[in-house]
């Protein structure tokens, strides 16, 4: 069964092969909610609303601590290309959106259900196979039309996600002053979808930089198409390529 | 009171410290000159920074040069400078035999991991690149980047007159 609900702004579709559970649906639904309801720098009563209204570290929730912890992680491992501060006001969807289908994810595996994927506005946490039996078929949309894709991957296990011009509005910003400018997506496969997402995102904010530093962090792959329409793949990228 | 500018003080000179020390960067950044190009090897302008076509580094801090030969370098074992790039630092060593590069060594790298990464000749990773083309493959899932509110639009207005 399939179903798509929009949470947290984003469509967020659950596939799970086989079954037929309407609660199974619900449990994860409803864990995307309370992670936005938490994390949404959109609602002013979130928790991290009330963090940049002043709530001080002490009174933060073990969610909260563990987000900002690797948010802080993830800004040191990409020298500082990842960076929830932005203008005094922190905003760590940037983690929170790979790490909550993460940990969606493992919600599914608790339950016993082992072929199933979730994707949450373009990323993706896949695990086992689908319903024929074979891995998981992931698309990569062509940046220059999203009714198209450019490459075909087989995937079980393995997270994915793309990093583009805008997260939904937020920009991507690139600590170091430079522009943006070449690159107009790149994807990012690694063990799981929290991996890919967090260096998906700084990745990109490193422009044409970004496909080496994915070549060299060991378990990451990448393929970065830039404003000409040429593809840029990682070394070991082909390995998940079906067409 | 006192301490408290005192603190003030050095935290200044912390901040103005830091931003010179980040202005320097970007001059050193190896990333950049490794970004792959089939059609020509002059794209990379950035000449501060190691270059993938198999020149050793051009400041050596040591150098043990054992005689001439016929090549183009002297031979040796030679250990380039310390480079800041994006995420670490790298810094190799090359070894040079019958005036060729034989081997380049990191000695340092940005990587979590120490083992040393061990390559030949052809010095950084080589990238492959090919035009994107369209695939009419089935897939189960699409991977992209979230919609811009343009794309967004546009996928809307799509659904939309398909809903019409």
């Amino acid at each position: 069964m399939k179903q798509t609900k929009l949470i947290m702004g984003m469509p967020i579709t659950v596939e799970v092969v086989g079954a037929d559970d309407q609660q199974l649906m619900k449990m994860v639904f409803d864990y995307f909610r309370s992670v936005d309801a938490r994390f949404s720098t959109y609602k002013d009563d979130s928790e991290i609303s009330q963090i940049n209204r002043g709530l001080t570290p002490e009174k933060w929730s073990p969610e909260m601590r563990e987000i900002m912890e690797l948010a802080e992680q993830t800004k040191r491992q990409t020298d500082d290309y990842f960076n929830i501060e932005h203008n005094g006001r922190l905003d760590p969807s940037g983690v929170v959106k790979g790490w909550s289908i993460w940990r969606a994810s493992q919600k599914l595996l608790d339950a016993g259900v082992n072929d199933f994927y979730i994707e949450a506005g373009g990323d993706i946490q896949t695990h086992g196979h689908n319903a024929k039996g074979e891995k998981w078929r992931v698309g990569i949309r062509n940046p220059f039309n999203i009714n198209e894709i450019v490459k075909s991957l087989q995937l079980s296990g393995e997270g994915i996600a793309t990093s583009g011009d805008y997260i939904r509005g937020q920009h991507i910003y690139d600590p170091h002053g430079g522009k943006l400018s070449g690159v107009r997506s790149l994807t990012v496969v690694g063990p799981n979808v929290y991996e890919a997402d967090r260096f998906a995102t700084a990745a990109f904010a490193m422009g044409r930089a970004g496909i080496e530093f994915i070549d060299k962090t060991k378990n990451l792959e990448g393929y970065m198409i830039d404003d000409q329409g040429m593809a840029t793949l990682t070394n070991n990228f082909t390995e998940y390529v079906y067409a | 009171m006192k301490k408290a500018i005192i603190g003030l003080l050095v935290l200044g000179a912390l901040v103005i410290y830091s931003v010179a020390i980040r202005h320097e960067r970007p001059q050193l950044s190896a990333p950049q000159s490794l970004t792959t190009n089939n059609s020509s090897a002059t794209s990379n302008a950035n000449s501060t920074t190691t270059s993938g076509s198999g020149t050793p580094p051009s400041n050596m801090s040591s150098g043990s040069n054992m005689g001439m030969s016929n090549g183009q370098y002297k031979d040796g074992s030679y250990t380039g400078t310390v480079a800041d790039a994006y995420y670490g630092s790298v810094q190799v060593q090359a070894s040079i035999s019958g005036g060729k590069i034989t081997d380049v060594t990191f000695l340092q790298y940005p990587n979590t991991h120490s083992e040393s990464v061990y390559i030949n000749q052809q010095a950084m990773p080589y990238l492959k690149q090919e035009a994107i083309k369209a695939q009419n493959a089935n897939v189960d899932i699409v991977s992209g980047a979230t919609f811009t509110s343009q794309a967004f639009i546009q996928s809307l207005t799509s659904a939309l007159s398909q809903a019409s």
